[in-house]
């Protein structure tokens, strides 16, 4: 007995879907439609281009940063030196901070990945640029001289101070042993605001670089590129993901992903990144492989909008 | 030195002619892609509704991209910031992205009710998902090239999906060399691809017949109410 495929299947058969159609023509001109959908399409891009143009925010460098806010930028500069930043703590690729991976139960991609792209931020981000000073600071022999523990307690008591000043201003911090610590952030505060910084933790010290993974991960251990970017509505939680600077419409097909990380339990997951990376790629493969799942490929016809696409069709039958 | 050709010993190719990989694949692809299906002049009387602009909406939308890009990237990824001229071609670039998604979006959703897989067109349906699919990526690293604080932010932002599923050192979003070829030549050659085959497949198989579809359209009644000939006006 032969099995008759169902009207919905992808598959070749004897029906009317499969074979050459047999009933009146009507004449195409395919050269024609691609000539006008060109002419038309080009005008409403010139149009909307000519009205809206586009959004081009000037970008932050490590010398605004500095000089719009000081104190975030000691505050940030200090946790690179203590290993206590975002960054610093992050995991692969950057490091290999232990139990900082995403992962899907044992399924651990991050960690497999390993450490790629190294980011050691206290001498990447401070020391190596301190030294490239041409009187670089005393500081930095007496720091390099401490202990691991030493240093930790520096900068975790200069953090406190600095929290506890008014403003987190460096400069009404209480007395304390602080080491090195505050002579190593006002020294690199200084580079930043003279925008040496921006260059030598650009280049790595190459003629040509084109890899600004240093400053993009410095800029946003502090807090002030995040609290720009909230004023522009392009954080995570505000959708950032498909919005734009301005008014302009941004990645609008992204509404999916960027919903996944509005709602539980992706929203308080530590693993919410890897959570929705997955979801997304189930819900995209279910939706390329339709044609083969029954049920799914079933609902064109039981919810018939095939019948307002072809109106003129079905209302001749 | 002259050779003296032999007539082909393969009955399958016997008589056509095709005895050599060219030859053979001369015939496949005049079998599978005539030229008055690669080219036609007419179409089935069903298609004959506005559902079916978006498709070619998206192309259209495809053309401005690849035009504007390529003069972007003539110029360098500088240059929209301090030409006006420069500017209005990135405007030109994100507009006509922003309609070919709104095209193809629709386009997907309509294939989707009208069940657009049936009949042997499974392939015309992967591609067009495939082809949407690469898109968002392709997309996605413009906006990283923009050079300004929305591509800083977005760098910052995207850096840890890509990173929890491993990729992020190969796809570093805060890298401008990588997400620069990647963006105008490793993902673009994709979605080219991806598109060329999709539009040949859909030349070759055909549009998709409405749902319970009759096996002509001898049933239908003209607009004046009277039934046409049976068969009448076949291609």
């Amino acid at each position: 007995m032969s099995r008759i495929p169902s009207p919905m299947s992808r598959r070749k058969g004897d029906d009317i879907a499969s074979r050459p159609w047999r009933g009146r023509v009507r004449d195409y001109d395919l050269f024609k439609e691609l000539t006008i959908g060109v002419v038309v399409v080009g005008l409403l891009v010139l149009g909307l281009s000519a009205i809206f143009s586009s959004p081009d925010d000037p970008g932050v460098t490590l010398k605004s940063w500095a000089a719009a806010a000081p104190s975030d930028f000691v505050a940030t500069a200090t946790a690179e030196l203590g290993g206590t930043s975002g960054t610093a703590g992050y995991g692969p690729p950057y490091n290999s901070t232990p139990d900082a991976s995403q992962h899907l139960g044992f399924f651990n991609p991050q960690e497999l990945s390993g450490v790629r792209l190294p980011v050691d931020t206290a001498n990447d981000f401070v020391i190596n640029p301190l030294k490239t000073l041409p009187t670089p600071p005393a500081a930095l022999a007496t720091w390099s001289a401490a202990t691991a523990d030493q240093q930790t307690k520096w900068t975790a008591d200069y953090t406190t101070a600095l929290s506890a000043a008014p403003n987190g201003d460096p400069a009404r911090v209480a007395n304390g042993n602080y080491g090195p610590v505050p002579a190593l952030t006002s020294a690199l505060l200084g580079m930043a605001n003279s925008g040496n910084l921006d260059g030598v933790l650009q280049n790595s010290g190459q003629p040509y670089n084109l890899d600004y993974t240093p400053t993009i991960l410095f800029l946003g251990d502090g807090n002030y590129f995040p609290d720009l970017a909230t004023t522009a509505h392009l954080t995570g939680d505000q959708w950032g993901v498909m919005n734009e600077t301005g008014n302009t419409p941004g990645q609008s097909w992204l509404w999916l992903f960027s919903l996944l990380y509005q709602i539980e339990p992706y929203k308080s997951s530590p693993n919410a990144d890897i959570l929705v990376v997955a979801t997304m790629l189930v819900l995209s493969l279910l939706l390329t492989l339709l044609p083969f799942i029954p049920g799914l490929r079933s609902i064109p016809r039981k919810i018939p909008v095939h019948r307002l696409i072809w109106k003129d069709y079905y209302g001749k039958r | 030195m002259s050779t003296v050709k032999e007539s082909s010993p393969d009955p399958e190719v016997a008589g056509t002619g095709a005895y050599t990989w060219t030859g053979k694949s001369r015939q496949w692809f005049l079998r599978h892609l005539p030229p008055d299906k690669l080219l036609p002049e007419d179409q089935p009387s069903y298609v004959a509704t506005w559902a079916y602009v978006f498709g070619m909406g998206a192309v259209a939308g495809l053309v401005f991209i690849i035009g504007s890009g390529v003069v972007l990237s003539l110029n360098g990824p500088q240059w929209y910031h301090v030409s006006s001229l420069g500017h209005f071609t990135n405007s030109v670039h994100l507009w006509s992205v922003e309609l070919f998604f709104m095209f193809m979006v629709v386009h997907l959703w309509i294939k989707f009710w009208m069940a657009a897989w049936r009949g042997g067109r499974l392939l015309t349906w992967i591609t067009g998902m495939v082809a949407f699919l690469v898109s968002i990526v392709t997309a996605f690293t413009g906006y990283l090239l923009q050079t300004n604080f929305d591509s800083q932010w977005i760098a910052f932002e995207a850096k840890d999906a890509l990173n929890a599923v491993g990729i992020g050192a190969w796809f570093n979003v805060a890298n401008l060399g990588q997400i620069f070829m990647w963006h105008i030549m490793l993902l673009p050659l994709a979605v080219g691809a991806v598109v060329a085959l999709h539009v040949v497949l859909v030349r070759a198989h055909g549009v998709v017949p409405p749902l319970d579809a009759a096996g002509t359209d001898a049933q239908l009644r003209d607009s004046n109410g009277t039934s046409p000939e049976p068969e009448a006006n076949q291609p």
